[in-house]
């Protein structure tokens, strides 16, 4: 689990990923199947306490701490949004707290899904964020948010 | 007027910049006229033409802008009450919109009027500006809210409702069409029971003011609030239509300039009607051009757009249903242009965002009612709601891109 690429070597990766793909269309059907593909969150986390509200869909999250890196698994309701978890543990999950808490991840305006999925507060993607470092921050001192 | 209820949808699109406006390089289908419908150029011309030409501040100035301003000012209000058939013009307020006007009134005659144990009656329909105003004054008058049910399809319980009024009902406040689903509610009928027990009536007319013909005179409604940007005019103006004897007896909202006869420290009086409810600087911008839009919805007449816009919701209706897992929330006869829908195992975030990619504006999520959406037992709907510049055309786009956005998400 633990990664040895820095954060900037993985979003350089998926950027290049990304920039294969000359449609929007292969860009989404991509994410889309990130989403499908995402490691399952176990339903005990699915609660109240683990959800990160957007407008429209929801987004949990269960973040956890072991040899001194954070570790995150999720899920969403809505697929396209489950996609960008994907992304964003592939970026983040593994890493030292410092370091998540330091990350600017450019890489999402880099990546060329349409502006308003990146920026719109309505999919809950700044609100996942800011999450999974407060997260970071409480977890290098404890073991797991509870 | 037309007299075979034609339109010529190219010389109508023609007057609307918008559309021609590309969004991610397709030509823009713009299906969220509930949430807010756009504006014909007359409309863009007279707000242009108001700061370029005649700007002033209204009522009070003695100089040649001033009049002109407030003349246009003026003209606007007797074009609304001839719009909803009030008897006065006095009897038109200018809010700020659907949301001000309720709570205009929730506010004024609910703090001055309601009683603790009075009670206020609502319906599982409501839009969040038709709830939210009413728990604030209801917890504080202690009065008691309570909320009228719904069957599967959205439609009203007109027994319960029957049931639910007794000697305490103070005031009901209903939505004329539900701006999530589109069904259209018996306010007639709803005003006629609730008077019969003394009860004050407001009908939200937010979705049905540019759909169907208003007549508050033969309704009876003793409120009527609605949203003028909605009816193809600006954002931030909307009216509060109230019976002259109810606006008289009701103290002002807010206290300002324009509001006031005389002021000294010791004792203020208040203007005469509709200033007395209108402080400070309006929106006179706006309130002129709001005259261009109810010039343009009268140049085809609503019959004629509604005409149209039911063609085009029956077609959309049929098309829609043959998408297969796509079920249509509030499938009823009696309805303004609005198809609201779920499908099997689609996220309606995961479709806005892929219609997005395809030009095509839609509505989704819980449309600002939340207890509605958990009455039905769902997260939120896909909304699509149609305007007169609105296509066949477009209803054949909007099918090809949701059947390619379900299968991307399949």
């Amino acid at each position: 689990m633990s990664s040895a690429k820095s954060i900037q070597e993985i979003e350089a990766s998926l950027v290049d990923d990304f920039s294969l793909f000359e449609t929007w269309e292969e860009k989404y059907e991509y994410l889309i199947d990130l989403g499908k593909k995402l490691q399952p969150l176990e339903e005990q986390y699915k609660t109240e306490q683990f959800k990160i509200k957007g407008c429209q869909s929801s987004v949990w999250i269960h973040s956890f701490h072991q040899d001194g890196k954070i570790f995150y698994k999720g899920d969403s309701d809505a697929v396209i949004v489950k996609g960008l978890v994907s992304l964003m543990i592939t970026v983040l999950s593994g890493q030292a707290s410092q370091v998540i808490v330091d990350a600017p991840l450019d890489f999402i305006n880099e990546i060329g899904l349409s502006s308003h999925l990146a920026q719109t507060r309505s999919n809950g993607l700044r609100a996942m964020i800011r999450q999974m470092k407060l997260d970071a921050v409480t977890l290098q001192g404890i073991g797991s948010r509870e | 007027m037309s007299s075979d209820n034609r339109i010529d949808i190219e010389n109508i699109r023609s007057q609307f910049p918008i559309l021609q406006r590309k969004v991610k390089g397709k030509t823009l289908v713009y299906f969220d006229n509930a949430a807010t419908s756009q504006k014909p150029q007359s409309v863009i011309d007279a707000i242009n033409n108001y700061y370029t030409t005649y700007n002033a501040n209204i009522h009070r100035g003695l100089h040649t802008l001033a009049d002109e301003a407030t003349a246009a000012f003026e003209a606007t209000r007797a074009a609304v009450k001839e719009f909803i058939g009030a008897k006065e013009s006095e009897e038109i307020i200018y809010t700020k919109g659907t949301t001000e006007s309720i709570n205009l009134v929730a506010s004024s005659w609910g703090r001055t009027f309601l009683n603790a144990g009075d009670e206020i009656i609502i319906s599982t329909l409501e839009h969040h500006a038709n709830i939210v105003p009413w728990q604030m004054i209801a917890e504080e008058k202690g009065a008691k809210l309570r909320v009228i049910p719904i069957n599967n399809d959205g439609i009203i319980d007109m027994d319960a409702f029957k049931s639910m009024l007794n000697e305490k009902t103070a005031f009901v406040s209903i939505v004329h069409a539900s701006n999530a689903l589109g069904v259209i509610n018996p306010v007639e009928e709803i005003i006629q029971l609730a008077h019969d027990f003394g009860a004050l009536v407001l009908v939200d007319g937010a979705q049905s003011a540019v759909h169907l013909d208003i007549d508050v005179q033969r309704l009876d409604c003793d409120f009527f609030a609605f949203s003028t940007h909605k009816t193809y005019g600006p954002t931030g103006i909307g009216i509060l239509y109230g019976k002259r004897a109810l606006l008289e007896s009701m103290p002002p909202y807010q206290g300002g300039g324009e509001m006031i006869k005389e002021v000294s420290f010791e004792k203020t009086t208040y203007n005469e009607l509709p200033f007395k409810f209108e402080a400070g600087t309006p929106n006179i911008a706006d309130a002129i051009a709001l005259k261009s839009a109810l010039d343009f919805i009268h140049q085809y007449g609503k019959s004629t757009i509604r005409h149209h816009e039911e063609m085009l919701l029956r077609y959309a209706t049929s098309q829609l249903k043959q998408i297969e897992g796509l079920k249509i929330i509030g499938d009823v006869e009696n309805k303004v242009s609005v198809v609201s829908f779920v499908i099997d195992g689609v996220h309606p975030q995961d479709l806005a965002i892929l219609l997005d990619n395809q030009g095509i504006a839609v509505r989704t999520g819980h449309h600002c009612a939340q207890p509605l959406m958990s009455r039905l037992g769902i997260v939120g709907t896909t909304r699509v709601s149609f305007a007169i510049y609105n296509t066949i055309e477009e209803i054949d786009i909007l099918i090809i891109a949701l059947k390619k956005a379900i299968t991307m998400l399949k």
